[in-house]
């Protein structure tokens, strides 16, 4: 545990320290998600109901951004290895990395989400349905793309095969969270789609890290 | 003890390249000559001998390659599956090499399911493409085969591709049956399964022999072209090795 949060807390002040890859990420993602209207006409109609797919695609993308600096600059300092060798166990160090990833990249996105609503027209409530649902799945898709940046690690093309491999992998993602934006604004209520985000979340926590560990162990051996 | 070293022994022996290969460069002639016969008769039935069907016209005979290439599609996933767990378990290098040599063909058949879908469609639900369940999670599919792909060729090591691309594999596997049951969970445009092992088929008896000569066709191909691909990658992988160049095949 003391390892979890010591890992934790290294990279959160190693991103403190490169503000400027987290308003990227951000901007990307406020910039995706106020394309649409300039592409598909500002009819407010139309807008409303596009609006909590186009901010999760754009939340999608946008966390797929940060994942070729989750572990790559730690496999080449070395510090990837050492922590191979340490007494940590590898996938709750992995689970450090992505639950401090998922702070850095995610939690931002999560706050600015209210704001698209708003430029979309949606109501409060679908508002904080979105965003509920953004908490939820957000971290499931920082799990799947660790997966994807520990098996492209030091690959020259990773950077482009990370979202060939990881994209159709969170399209369940993808459909449980705009469906419970859809669900609520149709008047049916967005329990089950949260539900089933909070149970994909609880399976993905519990399994991913072991994934990503062995992933990582494939890679640099 | 001894029994069980024989048993063990002869089940690994067709495990080593040098065994295999020359096995393989046996039995391909035959899965091939096998597949084409087993077409010929299925297209001959499917197309000229069985009726017309009471609804849905003529149009319902890309049935004879449209369902063999589905099942294809997400059997040869599986089978891929299978071998990327014998990568893990047995560490053998054949089975990431038929994982790999498998792979186009799964593409091949997933991309045939989905056009002869669109065919289909055009005439019947009056649109190329619809985002239904079933067409999605097999697009999905699609996706899968490139991406195992895409992360194979892009790995140089021989031994970090075969064990990347067995871990993607086995994740992938969890849409196989996601595939095959939207239809059930769903209850989308897609029509449910007009075969089943454990109800009567709900068919004329010459569609049906047509579609499972058709789909033992496309079995054979499958098995006749991994073949071919898994000697490939063999003299690929082996071109330094004694046995190889003593076959004269280097």
């Amino acid at each position: 545990m003391n390892a979890l949060v010591a890992i934790m807390r290294f990279e959160l002040l190693l991103a403190w320290r490169r503000k400027s890859a987290l308003a990227t990420t951000l901007g990307f993602f406020v910039i995706v998600a106020s394309l649409f209207p300039l592409g598909l006409g500002a009819d407010p109609q139309l807008l409303r109901l596009i609006g909590s797919g186009v901010v999760w695609v754009a939340a999608l993308l946008a966390t797929l951004l940060g994942l070729a600096r989750l572990f790559a600059a730690d496999h080449e300092d070395g510090t990837l290895e050492q922590l191979r060798l340490s007494c940590v166990p590898l996938p709750l160090a992995a689970l450090a990395k992505i639950g401090a990833h998922w702070l850095v990249t995610a939690v931002p996105l999560c706050l600015a989400a209210p704001i698209l609503g708003l430029q979309y027209g949606l109501s409060a409530s679908a508002i904080g349905v979105l965003v509920a649902s953004l908490v939820l799945g957000t971290p499931v898709l920082c799990l799947l793309g660790a997966m994807g940046a520990a098996l492209t690690l030091g690959l020259r093309a990773g950077g482009v095969l990370v979202p060939v491999l990881v994209l159709p992998l969170e399209v369940p993602v993808l459909i449980m969270g705009a469906g419970s934006v859809e669900a609520h604004m149709n008047g049916l209520g967005a329990g089950p789609w949260l539900s089933l985000l909070a149970a994909l979340l609880i399976v993905f926590v519990l399994a991913t890290p072991w994934v990503v560990a062995f992933a990582l162990r494939i890679s640099s051996e | 003890m001894a029994t069980l070293t024989a048993s063990r022994s002869r089940f690994f022996r067709y495990a080593s390249p040098a065994t295999f290969y020359p096995l393989a460069g046996r039995l391909w002639p035959w899965f091939a000559a096998v597949a084409a016969v087993l077409a010929l008769a299925g297209l001959a039935i499917g197309l000229l001998i069985a009726p017309t069907d009471a609804t849905q016209g003529d149009s319902y005979r890309i049935i004879f390659i449209h369902v063999p290439a589905a099942w294809m599609s997400m059997f040869i996933y599986l089978v891929m599956a299978f071998y990327a767990v014998l990568t893990f378990v047995f560490q053998t290098r054949l089975s990431a090499m038929m994982m790999r040599a498998l792979a186009p063909t799964g593409a091949m058949f997933t991309f045939i399911a989905l056009w002869t879908g669109a065919l289909w469609g055009k005439p019947t639900w009056g649109a190329w493409w619809v985002w239904d369940a079933r067409l999605t999670s097999e697009l999905i599919l699609l996706f899968l085969y490139l991406g195992f792909m895409a992360l194979q060729s892009a790995i140089d090591d021989t031994r970090r591709a075969d064990r990347a691309g067995a871990l993607v594999a086995l994740v992938g596997v969890v849409n196989v049956p996601i595939i095959y049951f939207s239809v059930k969970w769903w209850n989308t445009l897609h029509q449910g399964a007009s075969v089943s092992l454990t109800r009567a088929p709900s068919m004329a008896r010459e569609m049906l022999i047509g579609m499972l000569l058709m789909a033992l066709a496309c079995w054979m191909y499958s098995i006749a072209v991994a073949l071919v691909r898994v000697r490939a990658l063999i003299v690929e992988r082996e071109r330094d090795a004694a046995w190889l160049r003593e076959a004269g095949e280097a």
